[in-house]
């Protein structure tokens, strides 16, 4: 297989790269911050209900 | 069914049992769609290899149309039963909605420039996409925009039900007025127009976004639910400090 000409796409990879790489990125910041997010509740909730039973 | 669902302490418990699932369906179904869609597809007669844009472009705007769809009935759904999850689950779907729709309007943008010359026409189809995403931005931010949290979601899921009328317009734009952009080719009365080494890739594309929505729609509602019971937490404690 020839890569160049799979970059290349026929001329347009100009288009068809930044279509499918922009889609890759979008899609996975949207599944980080979401992650993220759950994380730090998880965490919250774990302190506060850590301090709740010391009280 | 329905109601079994509204106890957030079960649903909690479901979605953390569907989660690896959904995330390894969606894995799956985009390796198989990317191998086949970039690899076995052949390039299109007319479009030469710019087609394969296709393959993120249609599962992108399909998704856009699909998750206003449930947040709209969401909405509806938390409007007249108060139903606790339904409500989440509607307010965790506009980002990831949004998202789809950004990407079908970029994606697309950068398939019109090749195919017809410019990256965006004022054309029916094109024009209800931006306002599909205008909708689903305006939903967002009146959420946040007021400081009783039960208002701004009331109000939000007004406009969430009021937007639907959207939904047939832009499935039914490319019938009713002239326009650049393609008919329908996979959705149709008629049966798919499309051969099958090009709807296949197309279809696990779809499946795999699916599930992407899915899994990540499991893990927003979780933080949601999980984010209740802090700021309860927190009340409590602030109160308790507040006597001592």
């Amino acid at each position: 297989m020839n890569w160049s000409h799979f970059f290349d796409m026929g001329g347009y990879g100009a288009f068809v790269w930044p279509a499918f790489l922009i889609s890759a990125a979008v899609l996975l910041v949207m599944l980080i911050v979401s992650l993220r997010n759950l994380k730090t509740q998880s965490r919250m909730l774990e302190q506060l209900e850590r301090s709740e039973s010391e009280h | 069914m329905f109601h079994k669902f509204a106890n957030p302490t079960r649903f909690l418990r479901l979605s953390t049992a569907l989660t690896p699932w959904f995330a390894a369906l969606t894995i799956g179904m985009l390796a198989g769609g990317l191998y086949l869609g970039l690899f076995k597809a052949p390039p299109d007669y007319q479009q030469g290899e710019s087609v394969r844009i296709m393959y993120v472009h249609v599962p992108a705007a399909w998704m856009a149309m699909f998750v206003y769809s449930v947040m709209a009935a969401m909405s509806a759904a938390a409007l007249i039963w108060k139903h606790p999850v339904a409500t989440l689950v509607a307010k965790s779907s506009a980002p990831i909605g949004a998202c789809f729709t950004f990407l079908a309007l970029i994606t697309g943008s950068l398939w019109g420039k090749p195919m017809w010359g410019a990256w965006w026409v004022w054309d029916a189809r094109l024009t209800s996409v931006l306002v599909l995403f205008f909708l689903y931005l305006g939903y967002i931010a009146l959420h946040n925009a007021f400081d009783d949290a039960r208002r701004g979601g009331q109000a939000a899921s007004i406009l969430a039900i009021v937007g639907f009328v959207n939904i047939p317009i832009i499935k039914f734009s490319v019938d009713w007025w002239n326009t650049l952009h393609q008919p329908a080719s996979v959705v149709r009365m008629d049966g798919p127009t499309i051969d099958a080494s090009m709807l296949t890739p197309l279809l696990l594309m779809a499946g795999s976004y699916t599930f992407y929505y899915c899994w990540v729609l499991m893990v927003r509602v979780r933080g949601e639910l999980i984010g209740q019971k802090v700021r309860v937490l927190q009340m409590k404690q602030a109160q308790q400090e507040q006597r001592s």
